[in-house]
């Protein structure tokens, strides 16, 4: 039985189950609201994968995620209202905002000792927070109304379905993007940072630049989500991105399991679907919610789907006759 | 003028606070070489590797390679010049397959960016296989046994030991130092890792070991520098190390509280 669930676990169509799943999910309920839980969940679950390149791969605790998300939410926001860009359009310059914001936050904390780094990201959330408060052109307290659907050409996708459907594909390569540059060279790097910094400086890896580079690619992953909030929601304001958001969503990723993108995904769908589901549980929800996620952490502080390495080359390798190969230099 | 030897370590010095850890070490490795640097514990043995690769700041000296400053340097650019290190308590990435500690050591080297891994482009394939294929020839070269996809921390010790050392030659050095690669190892291992060395310096690499097995270091070495209190008291050949009475006294006056005779110590390093 054990052993059946891990090779559950290892299953290489892992991935197109999960998108089966969520192709699916609206021929179960497609009632406004079950549409509206199911795409909150998903952009959670990008959320959640971006931060785990920062906090699962690397190791980096950021306490201040949500800044991001804000920072990408607001500039796509400001573009659409202000200025009448469509949403697709604002794409590029939500990444370039988001790789600023990376660069201005990461470059002086990556220094730090995480400890550290957590408090100063944990006031750099705050700080994007009440800057969007007082600004003019973020609408101050009361925000951004009025943030139009997203369509591609003449194509209308703002619909409840549609935009379901646009997030599942958005939320569905955001998630293979990371689980791909996870396991590249520079999510090794990743890796070896979270493992050891001192041997990773030793092979060769300039660790600083290896941690800002993990900190730029999760501010794209939560600017982007950013925009699709925005789209989904029609209007935000400052409270949309509370500290809460950024406790939320670290919460996805350690109840999943670092460094694990199944494990994330599901952390993030249980973190944004549970609430919901123990809605007839009135005013004790949250309190039967955070008792399952201390009973969870307790049980299996690893998370639900721990992350444990994998050899993909390995089972092709010959067996082991001719173990004097000449090394030539 | 002869051209400038592979690594030359002039007046070195490392204090923290008050204490003196490297008090003006110098020395020379040659392309090739295998040298030894041998001394009573707290001698500033493994902090002098760590000023030449760029973990500690030097406070004093200076250290080059090629004729070229390396002092500064932080430690990746250091290793990015051709000199690579093994850690004296293992330093292992634990988690993570044998294999992939060992694509470390390849890092450099790699030629793909994050795009290419996003489209996963025939250019990452490609570069992802060679990284693949060149960790198992250095396993191979090392002689591992232990299974290549396990977690690291899961193989025995002396297995750990051989991973170390791959990752560090994968790392494609013309220096390697070696911190106590003999430490734990059974008298068996040993006589692998004399044979491994041997053959790391067939591939023209040169070695510098931090070693207290005697029997080890007298065998393998060309030459030997030993320290005492973070100075250099000898420099030479095995043979005239052994024979260098200060060596003697020195080196046994600390490592061991009671009192010994010459006859014990000539024992002793022999």
């Amino acid at each position: 039985m054990a052993s059946k669930l891990s090779s559950l676990m290892e299953n290489r169509y892992l991935g197109w189950i999960g998108l089966a799943i969520a192709l699916l999910a609206p021929f179960v309920s497609a009632t406004n609201y079950s549409l509206s839980v199911m795409t909150s969940a998903l952009l959670f679950v990008m959320l959640a994968v971006g931060l785990n390149i920062v906090v699962g791969y690397c190791g980096l605790l950021d306490l201040g995620y949500a800044a991001f998300f804000a920072i990408g939410a607001y500039t796509s926001g400001v573009l659409a209202t202000r200025y009448d860009w469509s949403l697709l359009a604002t794409i590029p310059v939500v990444i370039l905002a988001a790789v600023i914001a990376g660069v201005v936050i990461g470059g002086p904390t990556l220094r730090l000792r995480s400890d550290y780094l957590a408090i100063v990201t944990l006031g750099f959330g705050e700080i994007i927070r009440i800057t969007a408060n007082n600004l003019e052109i973020t609408g101050g307290p009361s925000g951004i109304f009025g943030i139009p659907g997203i369509s591609i050409g003449g194509l209308d996708l703002s619909s409840p379905v549609a935009f379901y459907y646009t997030c599942v594909v958005a939320v569905a390569l955001a998630v293979l993007g990371a689980a791909r540059l996870g396991r590249s060279r520079l999510g090794r790097a990743w890796r070896f940072v979270r493992e050891d910094e001192d041997a990773a400086e030793a092979m060769g890896i300039h660790t600083y630049k290896v941690k800002l580079a993990a900190y730029i690619a999760g501010a794209i992953w939560g600017g982007l989500a950013g925009i699709l909030f925005g789209a989904q929601l029609t209007a935000i304001s400052p409270q949309s991105f509370t500290f809460l958001w950024s406790a939320l969503i670290l919460m996805a990723v350690v109840l999943g399991g670092m460094g694990s993108t199944p494990g994330v995904v599901i952390g993030a769908i249980f973190v944004s679907v549970l609430p919901e589901l123990l809605r007839g549980a009135a005013d004790y929800r949250y309190f039967i919610f955070g008792v399952l996620l201390i009973v969870v952490m307790i049980f299996r502080p690893q998370g639900v789907w721990p992350t444990h390495a994998v050899e993909r080359s390995a089972r092709k390798r010959r067996t082991d006759d001719d173990s004097t190969v000449e090394v030539n230099q | 003028m002869s051209a400038p030897p592979l690594l030359q370590v002039e007046d070195l010095r490392l204090s923290f606070g008050g204490v003196t850890a490297v008090d003006g070490l110098s020395f020379t490795v040659d392309e090739g070489d295998i040298l030894s640097v041998i001394g009573p514990n707290g001698a500033g043995k493994t902090s002098a590797f760590n000023c030449i690769t760029g973990f500690y700041k030097p406070t004093g000296g200076k250290v080059s390679l090629d004729g070229e400053d390396i002092t500064r340097l932080r430690p990746s650019a250091v290793a990015a010049k051709g000199v690579s290190r093994t850690f004296q308590n293992l330093r292992l990435f634990g988690e993570l397959t044998v294999l992939d500690n060992v694509r470390a050591g390849m890092h450099l080297r790699i030629k793909q960016n994050a795009i290419d891994a996003l489209l996963h482009t025939p250019r990452f394939r490609k570069s992802e296989r060679i990284a693949t294929e060149e960790a198992h020839k250095w396993l191979d070269f090392v002689g591992l046994r232990g299974d290549r996809a396990a977690e690291a921390r899961n193989l025995p010790y002396g297995e750990q030991r051989r991973v170390e050392i791959a990752r560090a030659l994968a790392r494609g050095p013309r220096l390697l130092l070696l911190d106590e690669p003999a430490a734990g190892l059974n008298h068996g291992e040993k006589n692998e890792l004399l044979d491994l060395l041997g053959r790391i310096r067939e591939l023209g690499i040169a070695l510098v070991l931090i070693e207290h097995d005697m029997g080890l270091v007298m065998q393998v070495s060309r030459r030997i520098v030993v320290l005492n209190f973070g100075k250099e008291i000898a420099d030479g050949t095995p043979e005239q190390v052994r024979n260098d009475p200060a060596v003697v006294e020195a080196y046994l006056g600390t490592e061991d509280e009671t009192p010994a005779g010459p006859a014990h110590a000539e024992e002793e390093i022999s």
